[in-house]
């Protein structure tokens, strides 16, 4: 009885001072989120989710998590502590992916089937606007300014630009086949988009005026067919210097210099990588692998691989709790 | 390009030169793109199962879905798409043509047999682009194509290869091939052959089922059937896996679980090559499902998915090149710029030495997808795509000037 409490006390003691933050996965076949903690990298807990979990996001107080459950048509509401859910809010048919306001409400929820972005507030639990986009919707980001959303259909090619007050559409850029998903800079000076058949990121400057394409980055590893290097999550460091590109079922994570928006390397993770989340101090980026059942986890400042962790069937989005 | 709706118009009158380029990028602001999509019905025998029964707006659902699909995206860059569908019988399919071509259409989708097709091509001619939705005959893609013609459809060399390939890949190369004694089954069983020789498969015996006419359906048919089949199927040389080439639809869903071996039945029965199935959900066709059957009211067959296809080659074609010019259209998707998601996983484009669009054919018991070809480890120095149908070298077209971006 003893010895368990004193190897936890010791390993306390040993362990480095980076603070532990409880890591959300959602495994779209399981029907469930596990839970890892970021120190060890142990996987601590699993809870079902509702059918078909798939985007996945929490509150900035961290006291909410969101799961877009895309079977029940709805998004679930969970305790990160007690994993009991909460209640749902509404989403419309097949919710796949959603963003927060950085304030925390509302939530802005791509709905597949009927080309609407649907505006909910996470208090009232209300429908705020539904706003008629492209052809199925699907990434979806907000400037960090809170001045605009934008929406990336698959059919129609394009990230629209929604105003923030009036849900107006404001500007539509056309970016390559099937954009997947919308990433901006925390100065929200730039957009990265994803093309997962067109095999591209399209960089939209979005400082100032008319967002326009600035550059496309391509991709390309010796020995896999370019067929497979289909980019889907992005996600990019608070300073911008580094941006990372999950590519799909070419099972590797791109890294690209944030100034020059060239490739750096390519990271070699499990098979059909997906979403990404970083630890809240940048230290570590995890990477949902839907075809090896497992998360990769990254050391972003060595830019290396360190291991990989067992989760369940078919992870496809990742969350970090706060501080 | 970023598309605006909006304030152009203030700023050209800062500059000349600006103005100028701002209207050539803007020709886009009310570009009309009209399409027509001309089925052409022979009166053909009824299917062997119900199932199979078409439905009046085969094809036309496809190709409503596919004018939405691109009048959703129009309204962002302010272009109309529109639709006129014709549904006539052979004889008429002439003079259908010629009033969609009076109306100023050059954009014709067209579902008929090869021959109607050709024909229908011919007299276009450099006044319509025609994109062939549903013939699947070879030599439209070879001695008998034609420059405005271009393919959605896959051709039969194109699925025999597909399953061919899945054959092998599970090391099944001993094909007893039973074919009908229709043209387009003849044609069909030399696909096979063709494909058996490409990939290493050996067709180890073959069999005409002759179409000997009478009803297709009687009560209790199946009776027969179950002491028919085996008898016809028995001492066959030893083989993995029965392939049927049956386009005709005579014999072949008789074949599973009423061979004298056990074996396995694929081709135009059991596991089926198709361009489209309803049961496909894989890169996000489930909400492409269900919006076609919101539409519609029924589920998506393959002659639908390839008139959604047409349009949606008119559609993307449009968008990226913001002209309606049919010719123009042409070039853009003949060129190597040209590339369409099509909910296969991989982008679709198309042959620049043929016309016709490579594209993955799924594998299917019309239950699920049970695979999707080209499989792994064919390869091919540019596409694995063009490890289906005919590859630059085996065509023998030579209408197609090739377009060099």
């Amino acid at each position: 009885m003893i010895r368990p409490g004193l190897l936890v006390l010791a390993s306390l003691l040993i362990a480095p001072p980076a603070l532990a933050n409880k890591v959300f996965v959602t495994n779209e076949r399981g029907n469930t989120v596990t839970v890892l903690d970021s120190a060890s990298w142990e996987v601590i807990g699993e809870f079902p989710a509702g059918n078909r979990p798939r985007g996945i996001t929490i509150s900035p107080d961290g006291k909410e998590l969101y799961v877009c459950a895309s079977d029940d048509d709805v998004v679930r509401v969970f305790d990160p502590h007690t994993y009991e859910e909460l209640h749902t809010l509404p989403s419309g048919p097949d919710p796949e992916l959603f963003v927060l306001h950085p304030s925390g409400n509302p939530l802005y929820i791509a709905n597949e089937d009927d080309n609407l972005v649907t505006v909910v507030d996470v208090k009232t639990r209300q429908v705020l606007a539904e706003v008629p986009v492209g052809v199925e919707p699907e990434g979806m980001a907000i400037r960090p300014d809170g001045q605009y959303i934008v929406n990336t259909s698959e059919t129609t090619n394009m990230a629209h630009f929604i105003d923030a007050e009036s849900y107006d559409i404001t500007h539509n850029v056309l970016v390559d086949q099937r954009p997947r998903y919308a990433e901006f800079t925390a100065d929200g000076s730039k957009l990265y988009v994803s093309a997962e058949i067109g095999g591209t990121v399209s960089v939209i400057d979005t400082a100032a005026g008319e967002p326009s394409i600035v550059h496309k980055i391509a991709f390309q590893v010796p020995g896999v067919l370019p067929e497979w290097l289909q980019p889907v999550g992005i996600r990019i460091t608070e300073d911008a210097s580094r941006v990372f590109v999950a590519l799909g079922p070419a099972n590797r994570v791109a890294v690209i210099d944030g100034k020059t928006d060239e490739v750096s390397d390519y990271l070699l993770v499990g098979q059909r990588v997906w979403q990404m989340a970083f630890t809240p101090d940048e230290a570590f980026l995890i990477t949902t692998n839907g075809n090896s059942n497992d998360v990769s986890i990254i050391d972003v400042k060595a830019e290396k691989v360190i291991r990989s962790v067992q989760v369940g069937e078919q992870p496809w989005g990742v969350v970090v709790a706060p501080e | 390009m970023s598309v605006t709706k909006g304030s152009h118009r203030i700023l050209c009158c800062g500059a000349l030169l600006f103005c100028l380029a701002a209207f050539s990028a803007n020709t886009a602001l009310a570009l009309e793109v009209r399409a027509a999509l001309l089925r052409v019905d022979t009166t053909g025998s009824l299917p062997i199962s119900r199932l199979d029964l078409p439905p009046e707006d085969l094809g036309i659902a496809g190709g409503r879905l596919g004018t939405e699909d691109n009048q959703t995206t129009g309204r962002f860059t302010d272009t109309t798409y529109t639709l006129e569908t014709r549904v006539v019988a052979p004889e008429a399919a002439v003079e259908a043509l010629d009033e969609l071509l009076g109306q100023g259409i050059g954009l014709v989708a067209v579902m008929a047999d090869g021959a109607t097709v050709a024909e229908l091509a011919r007299r276009a001619g450099e006044r319509a682009v025609i994109l062939n939705a549903s013939a699947p005959d070879d030599d439209l893609r070879s001695e008998a194509c034609a420059a405005n013609l271009l393919h959605v459809a896959p051709s039969r060399a194109m699925l025999a290869d597909a399953l061919v390939q899945f054959l092998v890949w599970k090391k099944w190369p001993r094909i007893f091939l039973i074919h009908g004694s229709h043209p387009a089954d003849l044609a069909l069983a030399e696909s096979y052959r063709r494909a058996a020789r490409k990939f290493g498969a050996k067709i180890v015996e073959e069999r005409v089922f002759e179409d000997t006419g009478g009803a297709r359906r009687t009560d209790s048919g199946h009776v027969l059937v179950q002491r028919q089949i085996p008898v016809f199927t028995q001492r066959a040389e030893d083989h993995d896996v029965v392939v049927a080439a049956d386009e005709s639809d005579v014999f072949a869903p008789y074949l599973p679980y009423h061979t004298w071996d056990p074996r396995p039945v694929a081709g135009s029965a059991g596991l089926t090559p198709v361009s489209w199935t309803w049961a496909h959900e894989a890169w996000g066709a489930t909400q492409f499902q269900r919006r076609f059957e919101k539409l519609n009211g029924r589920p998506m067959r393959p002659q639908d998915y390839q008139a959604w296809l047409a349009m949606r080659v008119i559609g993307e074609a449009v968008t990226r090149t913001g002209s309606n010019d049919p010719a123009r259209l042409r070039d853009y998707v003949l060129s190597d710029g040209f590339e369409l998601a099509a909910f296969k996983g991989q982008k679709v484009t198309f042959r620049p030495w043929n016309g016709q669009m490579r594209q993955p054919i799924l594998l299917t018991n019309l239950h699920l997808t049970v695979s999707v070809s080209p499989q792994d480890g064919f390869l091919h120095q540019t596409s694995p795509l063009d490890t289906l149908g005919l590859d630059r070298p085996e065509s023998g077209c030579t209408a197609f000037k090739e377009i060099r971006p």
